[in-house]
Order: structure tokens, then C-alpha cells, then sequence
């Protein structure tokens, strides 16, 4: 069986009397271990299919099934630890929490788990040795470059982990040469085991991945 | 890395918005910390200055009369079956239970006798509680020290035609007129007071006494209980509040009180006011921050705990500043504010805790709703946000 399983998703908005079908009954399947890229143009549905599977964004209907796990059927908090136990999300803009050093950045997610905090702090710097940051554990992000920030983005994504690591366009803020090492740092990440599913709008990431899915206004055109 | 990690890093950057908010609520603590704290100080010194200003207890001799005077006017009695008190028994008042609230005993001998060819009322009193109990009064001359000394009030000074140093003679003895009391406008205005052993003598009254006034301090103030114990103890007497004093006393107290809580409402609202726009501000600033916790795994709870835990650390802050600076103030204030120089500032450690809760309580329920607010953010949209 497949890690995840989409099954007809179709996720519409409403802004005044306007309905925006951002999704329009997708089906996908991705197995354990694979690398993907979502690509698609502007609008095309890419961001919010990436915000559905990672159990942020409640979809009009359809099924997305994690792991066995029926994502959208889970209870109230449920899909809050789902998220904190077997997801790890890379945002464009990094995200990074501006008072926190990087080492704390990267043990963010292990602020709600119940381990002693030297197993935090082994495991955040495990993480960052992984993405070649372990001599800046405590710099702050502003003392840290962009390719760097994006490194300490990717640690704390990994940190717990997770089944599956999601990126939404992890090179967007990047430079050429930094985007190329960061997706290097990805394919390591794939090869090393981890299941991957980045949106990018960059076709040259997509040589990084094993396969591409091409969204076009909301459908899925070429998987 | 824990929750509370969080929630300090976030005080520790956002210093100037954190100082502003500790300052808010500091202000508003110390405020009524100074309102409190002076409002007791100054009612401790209203307590303590009315209760100089005369008895609340009268001990009279038990009698079937009914007296028939009102307002200065008297028509005459019948009294019949009249007890004396003894002197002796007056130091039973000092075993009662309350004795401690007990600030002075002034016993009386009243009698007529005559002056210089006038009859005026004589009356022995114990000079030094007397003139403790009626600080009002202000004496011409000195104030009497020996047994020949007598004090006269400003009418009987005048019918009797003498003033301070002059003398007076009273059955065959010679006595000194001290000092003259300025006009009162009560009856001492009419009276001719002696010691109280020399007045006993020769009105032949010797170990009795007329009456006795007990001005009891009125902390508390148990006058109720007092009189049920002083009747327990002189059964011969007849014991009375004297319910006006205690009742004035009572009121003033009161107006005091309300105005505080008053100005401390006032002062509560804009309080919590300062910390619901501060927090609020902080959470709308922190949408993205939010989204990123929400979309790691936090749970709404989390969220609440952080934003809680900020208002609870700089409401702790905030608190003990407040009593302190709220002490302080009072003590500036309090000079000024009091009627009398040694007005002394009431410590009270219910103050100080109550001001440290007040302001954890105050800064926790105005940044529920904000905690709330940021608990329940969508973490896509709070991610959009950016």
C-alpha cells in the first residue's frame, strides 16, 4: 500500500459570492521513500494541495489517507499531533522563529514531546550536523545567511523524523548556486530513506526528484 | 526546548513592547496599592484621632429615672433606687476581655456647690485622661497639675469673675485657677473641674463616683461586645455606647473605602484594557510565528499556554513593581494626605500578595481572549499572512 493515498480531493474557496475550485478531484499516490516534485503555474492549485496533504487545510471533500491514517477523519486535536509526530514542513520564506538560535529553531517541534532535554539537544544538533550547520548552533536566523536559514528550515523538518517532509518552494528565496545546494541536501535526505514532496515552480528541481507532478488549475495534468 | 523557553525568548525580544505592557500594569498596581494602603494608613489615623476625641462608652449608676432633657434643655427627673458607682470598680474595666481596645478611662464626680456666693456644678475629674479624651479643648493658662488647681469653663470663669492664676475658695480651702477652657459651646462651658479626689472630698463623695466615659479604640471596633463585658463586670453600672460616635466613625470609614474601590475599578479597567490592546497587538504580530507552531504540531492548547504564560511572567513583574512602587508612593503621599504628622503607613501583606495576584488575575484574563484568538488561527492562513 502507498504511504499517501489522495482520493478524489477537491478543495473549493469562497470570497464574497466568487467560488475558486483551487482543486478539482485529484488522485494521487505516492509510496514510501519517493522524491516529488508538484509543479504548476501560479494558481494552479499546487500550494493548497501541499497545505491538504499536510493536514492544514481541511478539503471540501476527497480522502487523504497517511500512513493508514485517514487525515481528515481524525478528532480535534488529533491532527495536530498527527502533524507534530509524522510531518516536517520547509516553507519558502524559512519561517524561522526570529528569537530563537538555530539549535532552538530546530528543536521547536520537540517542545511538545515528552523527551529530556538533553535528547532535544542531541537531536537538534544531529539535524543540523545533517544540513552542514553544526558550527553555527547558536547563531541567530538575522546572523545567518538565506541558503543558511533554509538549512536550519530543513533541520527542524527533520528533526522528529517524519514520515514525510513537505516543501513549499524551498528555493524561491534562494539564489542559484544556494538552490542547488539546497536541493542536493534534499535528494541526500531521499536517499538516505526520507519521503519528499516539494512544490516548486524551478522545472530545474525537478531533475532532483524521481517524479513530477504537473498541476494545472487544480487537476493534476501529467503525474 | 520547552513551552516556557518560547515564551521567555519572546519576552526577551520584544523588550520595549514588554516594558510598555509591565509599565501599564505596573501603574495600575502600584496605583491601588497607593489608594489602599493610604486609605487604611488614613483611616488608622482617623481611627485613631477619633477615638482621642472622646468616649464611646458611657458607665453610669444604675437608676429607674427617666432624665428629661433634650438639647441642652432640661425640665428636671424623677429618679429613684439610685446606685452609686465605686471608684474601686472602674478597675474592673480593665479585666475585661477587650481591655486591650481600651484607650482611656475618665471617672466623674458631679455635684453642686457654691462659689463666691454662685452655685455651679463641681466636677472631679482624673485631669490627665480628661484632657487625653478632649483634645479639643484648649486651655488658657495651664493645665491643672496640683490638687488646688482647678480648670473653669469660659462661662463659669466669666459668672465667677476670675481667669488663670486668679484664686477661688471653696469651703474654707484655697484653690488655684489654672487654666480658663475657650468656649466649647457644651455644657463644660458652665462647669468648674477639680481633681477628681478633692472634688470627691468636698462634695463628700469619697471612693464614688458620678459616671465614667470609656473611649475604647476602635480597630474593629467591638463597642457592642465591650459594653455587654464592662455591664458583665459592674453590675451596679449601667453600660451604653454611645451609638453617634460609633456611628459617624463607621461612616467615614465607609466613604473612605468606597472612594478606593472606586478609583480602583477605574484603575482595574484601564488596566486590564492596556494589557487586552498590548496582547492583542502582540498576537497579530505574531500570525506567521503562530502558523508555523500550528502547522509543526502544536496543539491550540500549546499556543494558549505560550501567550498565558507571557502575561502571567510580566503580570508577576508587574505585581511585585506595582506593590513596590505603590508602597513607595504612599509613602510620599501619606504626609500630605493625612490629617496628623504621625500618621504611620499600615503594612499589610494581604496587600502585598493580593496586589501580586490582582495583577497575575488582571493580566491573565485580559489575554485570554487573545491566547484564544491566536489558539484558534488557521494555520494556512496565518502562513498566507506573510
Amino acid at each position: 500500500m502507498a504511504l499517501i493515498e489522495i482520493t478524489n480531493l477537491k478543495k473549493q474557496y469562497t470570497s464574497g459570492d466568487d467560488v475558486v475550485e483551487a482543486l478539482r478531484g485529484v488522485n494521487l499516490s505516492i509510496e514510501a521513500g519517493e522524491f516529488i516534485t508538484v509543479m504548476g503555474q501560479s494558481g494552479s492549485g499546487k500550494s493548497t494541495l501541499l497545505s491538504v496533504l499536510g493536514g492544514m487545510n481541511h478539503p471540501t471533500t476527497g480522502e487523504v489517507e497517511m500512513a493508514g491514517v485517514k487525515l481528515y477523519q481524525l478528532p480535534g486535536e488529533k491532527l495536530a499531533d498527527f502533524r507534530a509526530q509524522n510531518l516536517g514542513f520547509v516553507f519558502q520564506s524559512f519561517h524561522l522563529i526570529p528569537y530563537l538560535t538555530a539549535v532552538e529553531n530546530v528543536m521547536l517541534p520537540l517542545a511538545i514531546v515528552k523527551m529530556s532535554s538533553a535528547a532535544k539537544q542531541t537531536a537538534a544538533r544531529t539535524a543540523l550536523e545533517r544540513v552542514g550547520l553544526g558550527s553555527k548552533l547558536d547563531r541567530l536566523p538575522s546572523q545567518l545567511s538565506g541558503g543558511e536559514q533554509e538549512r536550519v528550515a530543513i533541520a527542524r523538518a527533520i528533526v522528529n523524523n517524519p514520515h514525510i517532509l513537505l516543501a513549499d518552494e524551498p528555493t524561491g528565496n534562494l539564489d542559484s548556486k544556494t538552490s542547488q545546494e539546497v536541493m542536493a541536501l534534499f535528494r541526500e535526505l531521499n536517499d538516505a530513506g526520507q519521503t519528499v514532496v516539494m512544490v516548486t515552480h524551478n522545472p530545474e528541481n525537478g531533475a532532483y526528484a524521481d517524479r513530477t507532478i504537473h498541476l494545472k488549475d487544480g487537476v493534476v495534468v501529467d503525474n | 526546548m520547552k513551552l516556557h523557553n518560547i515564551s521567555i525568548n519572546n519576552l526577551k525580544r520584544r523588550k520595549a513592547k514588554m516594558a510598555f505592557l509591565t509599565i501599564g500594569l505596573t501603574v495600575g498596581i502600584a496605583t491601588i496599592v497607593t489608594l489602599v494602603t493610604l486609605t487604611r494608613s488614613m483611616s488608622s489615623d482617623i481611627e485613631r484621632k477619633m477615638d482621642e476625641f472622646g468616649a464611646n462608652i458611657l458607665v453610669t449608676p444604675q437608676s429607674n429615672g427617666l432624665s428629661m432633657n433634650y438639647g441642652g434643655i432640661s425640665l428636671g427627673g424623677v429618679t429613684f433606687d439610685q446606685r452609686e458607682i465605686r471608684e474601686d470598680d472602674l478597675a474592673k474595666i480593665k479585666t475585661i476581655t477587650n481591655h486591650k481596645n481600651i484607650s482611656a478611662i475618665s471617672p466623674k464626680v458631679l455635684g453642686g456647690i457654691k462659689i463666691n456666693d454662685h452655685d455651679v456644678l463641681l466636677v472631679g475629674v482624673n485631669f490627665e485622661s480628661e484632657l487625653k479624651m478632649k483634645q479639643w479643648w484648649k486651655v488658657f493658662g495651664n493645665e491643672p497639675k496640683s490638687e488646688h488647681d482647678l480648670l473653669l469653663g469660659s462661662d463659669a470663669s466669666k459668672v465667677l469673675n476670675v481667669s488663670s492664676g486668679d484664686t477661688l475658695n471653696i469651703k474654707g480651702e484655697t484653690f488655684r485657677v489654672a487654666g480658663v477652657l475657650d468656649q466649647t459651646g457644651s455644657q463644660d462651658d458652665a462647669l468648674v473641674f477639680a481633681s477628681l479626689a478633692k472634688a470627691q472630698k468636698l462634695l463628700g463623695k469619697e471612693g464614688k463616683i458620678s459616671m465614667a466615659e470609656v473611649a475604647a479604640l476602635c480597630s474593629g471596633c467591638p463597642i457592642g461586645d465591650m459594653v455587654t463585658q464592662i455591664a458583665e463586670k459592674i453590675p451596679d453600672a449601667k453600660v451604653s455606647a454611645i451609638q453617634q460616635v460609633v456611628e459617624g466613625r463607621l461612616k467615614a470609614l465607609d466613604q473612605f473605602k468606597r472612594f478606593s474601590y472606586a478609583m480602583a475599578g477605574v484603575v482595574v479597567f484601564i488596566g486590564s484594557l492596556i494589557v487586552f490592546v498590548t496582547m492583542m497587538g502582540s498576537v497579530n504580530e505574531r500570525t506567521v510565528e503562530i502558523g508555523v507552531f500550528r502547522a509543526i504540531g502544536f496543539r491550540k492548547s500549546h499556543i494558549m499556554r505560550i501567550i498565558l504564560l507571557e502575561a502571567a511572567l510580566v503580570s508577576l513583574l508587574a505585581g511585585f513593581l506595582g506593590y513596590a512602587a505603590g508602597m513607595g508612593g504612599a509613602k510620599l503621599a501619606l504626609p500630605f494626605m493625612a490629617e496628623s504628622r504621625n500618621a504611620h503607613l499600615v503594612w499589610d501583606t494581604t496587600v502585598g500578595f493580593g496586589s501580586i495576584g490582582l495583577a497575575l488575575v488582571l493580566g491573565l484574563l485580559a489575554s485570554l481572549y487573545p491566547a484564544l484568538h491566536a489558539s484558534k488561527m488557521d494555520p494556512t492562513e496565518a502562513l498566507r499572512a506573510l
